[in-house]
């Protein structure tokens, strides 16, 4: 399964073909890359410059989880080049297709980036190297079996020669690419699998690194936007006259049908005249909508008849309903925004011809598919330039700020025009954590056994939204991650004898999307609190009694326990302090946390984490260590502020003022344990979201007996009577 | 004309007075480190130094600081060489996606200048910012790097 936005590959090729495009066509690369450009490739993935340089092609998108340098050691590591030397690059969605895809895919969400194509980048680097020894080898005049590289060095041990991969790089390039390339045994890695400094930091530290905010073109204007504030609304009338000649404002233009833009030589200046601008806007039946109107949806899916089911084992009803103990639980998760540090951008050049994007996106590919739409030309006449995103977290794999970008500069062919979204736009115009309800009901035998376990979503579907073609006969599968009876992507790891997990669509006028840990955040709230539940119902230790069920799935046992050994869990807890554990799987991966928390006076304190992840294989264990105490920011934030709520048809949170989120003073010491089995391939990004809350929350009912049902803790009184 | 102190450089800028110190070191002055986040002076990523003391630069109109010394975090090092905390923010790897690290850099540096040695009580009432990847774990041991440096 796949979670996070792909590229629709079939709708691509068609508009392809229809374009005419023919393989091998040449899109220049941007201005930076066709320096390096001149120095030939050694293949798609390698670029080594005559000082030795070495140039590494990256297809993902840098968003800050280190899948930069991740992929980086990778390809270093088979072409066991000079680390110190490394730098990287990306290609364009253009070139990629000009190229039949050589680098697969661009999208990056769904914890992809390492795991999916880890095997292709090994091979290009691999590939790389066989070619160079063979460059110096026919050099030499010596079979190429006698030569031996390491560290950008290429040596002939019988005759003393050696060579330096900068040397040979061009005659490699004009060898043909090696069939068949054998990999390392990750055992003997000695580049990937270390945790390496991240090749992106210093920029980061002087201002340097451009971001797409800070992208300057020759005589580019920028744009402000008002797209409908009213849930799905458009434009029924707006008075530009109050607009036009403003200080530093050029153009008035009406932007599809939902939106308007304010074109001007500075933000201020049209953001300024925008909001001075007069905008009727319709917004149908969808001004009925609130938060309590959707809660009263999604209690009705609770009880529904129909619904999709996920996972399945023996008999659920007719267990509960002779159980000799019955324990029964609602659950609920909000909407929430992904409030990337950066807003949403894209800067557009347009001409009758051509059309160019310049923009942070996690998905290149996409954003190619929608400029050529929106520009109405052949994909061949356009192409995206990336740039490392300020935050991503799933909201940049969507293209609706593209496609802006590109309406408005159509409109003034010729003018690069920078698009900036103001943090009002961006958090009241987001693709929204999904909101759901979950009904969970559980029988015990009489022998106090887990007999039965009915666990019943009733949520909006992003797969309906976003690509309702993904759907299986109306069914969303996605909404079951971490649930499944076997998928590799996130099995539920309980052993129940009568199981069901099914799902009750109910999908709302807000438009859902891919939040960073998409449907594993509610799923293990879901599941591991209930856990908690039953474990105290049952009179036992929410360890021992979690154990027990994890038997026969040893992989999600082992997180859990490391994370209880490494925590002390059983001993005493220092005074005031309680803990709460949670286990889940995600992306391919098994995590699991440990929450050491205080409540004092009703004021939560959450002061320890201990967090493990086995991801399989550990590129980077620094950079999984950063990810995982993210993880806990990102998850906790939610856990304690994050909700987007609606009323008559207006998402009501604009800025952090209303829709806080967690800061210094609230971060907790998390202790992350990396424990790769290495026989598999997991994500990193996303996994570890979904145990944070869970965690916190289970640790709050050992500190208080207040268990909690329904995020965010904002909305609590945490004291207890 | 407004005159203006940016980085020890003083220049005049053709903009309306109300206009946010933010958007005119952005898209007047030309530096682009100093980030956007919120406009209302919540998230911390468009901080700066005025005479030495970190403000956030997109809730204060440009005319209040015609007189002041604006430092940008373009201005940070001195003479080429990175500020301590620059130093230690390379050392730890601190940024993710680096968006808030302008921003929360300025700050620390503030913060340094004023408190040496500050405690993680310090740390937690001094420095506000908002970062989304999560990098406080790392920002902390870095600002407790950089004052034992």
């Amino acid at each position: 399964m796949n979670y996070m936005p792909k590229f629709d590959r079939r709708t691509f090729l068609v508009s392809s073909a229809a374009a005419g495009l023919s393989l091998g066509f040449h899109i220049p690369f941007s201005d930076e890359a066709q320096a390096q450009a001149a120095t030939p490739e050694v293949n798609a993935w390698v670029v080594i410059k005559p000082d030795d340089t070495v140039v590494i092609r990256i297809a993902r998108s840098e968003m800050g989880q280190g899948t930069r340098t991740g992929l980086a050691q990778l390809v270093a590591e088979e072409l066991q080049c000079d680390w110190s030397k490394v730098t990287t690059e990306y290609p364009t969605p253009g070139q990629n297709v000009a190229r039949n895809r050589v680098w697969q895919n661009f999208s990056t969400g769904g914890s992809r980036g390492i795991r999916e194509s880890n095997e292709y980048v090994r091979k290009g680097g691999a590939a790389a190297r066989i070619m160079l020894i063979a460059a110096a080898a026919n050099e030499w005049n010596v079979p190429a079996s006698e030569c031996r590289a390491e560290n950008s060095v290429i040596t002939h041990q019988a005759s003393g020669r050696s060579t330096t991969y900068g040397k040979v790089a061009e005659a490699a390039s004009k060898l043909e690419a090696p069939k068949d390339v054998a990999l390392k045994d990750p055992k003997d890695w000695t580049i990937a699998g270390k945790p390496l400094k991240r090749l992106d930091t210093a920029p980061k530290t002087n201002g340097t690194q451009i971001y797409g905010l800070d992208i300057k073109l020759p005589g580019m204007l920028v744009a402000s936007i008002k797209e409908s504030p009213l849930l799905n609304g458009k434009v029924k009338s707006f008075d530009a006259s109050k607009a036009e000649g403003k200080p530093g404002v050029r153009k008035v233009v009406q932007v599809g049908d939902n939106a308007v833009a304010v074109i001007g030589d500075t933000f201020y200046q049209t953001k300024t005249a925008l909001a001075g601008m007069p905008i009727d806007w319709d917004g149908g039946d969808n001004v009925k909508v609130s938060s309590d109107t959707i809660a009263a949806m999604l209690k009705e899916g609770l009880g529904a008849e129909q619904a999709f089911v996920g996972n399945k084992a023996g008999d659920a009803k007719a267990a509960l309903a002779s159980a000799a103990k019955r324990v029964e639980a609602v659950y609920t998760y909000p909407f929430q925004a992904h409030a990337t540090m950066e807003p949403m951008n894209a800067t557009a050049l347009y001409t009758a011809d051509r059309c160019q994007v310049w923009c942070p996106t996690q998905n290149g590919e996409a954003a190619l598919a929608v400029c050529a739409e929106a520009a109405g030309l052949p994909v061949a006449k356009c192409d995206v330039y990336k740039y490392d995103l300020g935050g991503g977290f799933g909201r940049r794999g969507m293209s609706d700020y593209v496609r802006q970008a590109v309406m408005v500069a159509k409109q003034m062919p010729g003018t690069p025009i920078k698009l900036i979204w103001s943090r009002e736009d961006d958090m009241t115009h987001d693709f929204y954590h999904p909101i759901s309800q979950c009904k969970l009901t559980a029988g015990f035998d009489t022998a106090g056994n887990l007999a039965a376990l009915h666990m019943r979503i009733s949520s909006q579907s992003i797969l309906a939204y976003v690509f309702p073609q993904n759907l299986q006969n109306g069914m969303d599968p996605a909404v079951f991650q971490g649930l499944t009876p076997n998928s590799p992507e996130g099995h539920f790891g309980y052993s129940v004898p009568n199981l069901l997990i099914d799902h009750a669509m109910r999908n709302t006028p807000v438009r859902p999307g891919f939040w960073r840990g998409v449907n594993t955040n509610h799923n293990a709230i879901y599941v591991e609190c209930f856990m908690d539940e039953l474990a105290h119902a049952a009179g036992q230790d929410p360890l021992a009694f979690r154990q027990k069920l994890l038997a026969e799935h040893p992989k999600h046992l082992a997180v859990l326990n490391a994370v209880a050994d490494r925590a002390g869990w059983g001993k005493p807890a220092p005074a005031g302090i309680y803990r709460g554990l949670a286990q889940f799987m995600g992306y391919g991966s098994y995590v699991a946390a440990v929450a050491e928390v205080s409540v004092t006076n009703g004021q939560l304190k959450v002061h320890r984490i201990v967090a493990a992840t086995n991801s399989g294989h550990a590129v980077n264990p620094a950079q999984i260590e950063r990810q995982v105490a993210g993880s806990f920011v990102y998850g906790l934030s939610a856990a304690l502020y994050g909700e987007c709520t609606v009323k008559d048809g207006r998402m009501q949170q604009e800025n952090f003022d209303t829709y806080e989120v967690m800061r210094m003073d609230e971060m907790p010491k998390v202790e992350t344990i990396v424990m790769p089995s290495n026989d598999f391939w997991g994500g990193v990004g996303e996994p570890t979201i979904s145990v944070a809350a869970p965690a916190v929350l289970n640790a709050i009912f050992a500190a208080t007996g207040k268990r909690i049902r329904e995020i965010p803790l904002k909305n609590h009184d945490l004291k207890t009577a | 004309m407004i005159k203006l102190t940016v980085n020890g450089k003083t220049q005049e800028v053709d903009v309306d007075p109300d206009t946010p110190l933010l958007w005119v070191i952005r898209e007047w002055v030309g530096l682009t480190g100093t980030k956007y986040g919120c406009g209302i002076a919540q998230c911390g990523a468009c901080t700066v130094h005025i005479d030495g003391v970190a403000t956030r630069s997109c809730s204060i109109p440009v005319s209040a600081v015609t007189g002041n010394q604006i430092t940008t975090i373009e201005g940070l090092a001195q003479n080429g060489t990175p500020h301590p905390v620059q130093k230690a923010w390379v050392a730890l790897d601190v940024p993710q996606c680096g968006y808030c690290q302008s921003g929360m850099i300025m700050a620390v540096a503030a913060l340094l200048k004023d408190k040496p040695k500050p405690t993680d009580a310090d740390i937690d009432a001094a420095i506000t910012n908002i970062c989304r990847c999560g990098t406080y774990q790392q920002v902390r041991e870095a600002i407790h790097a950089a004052a034992s440096a």
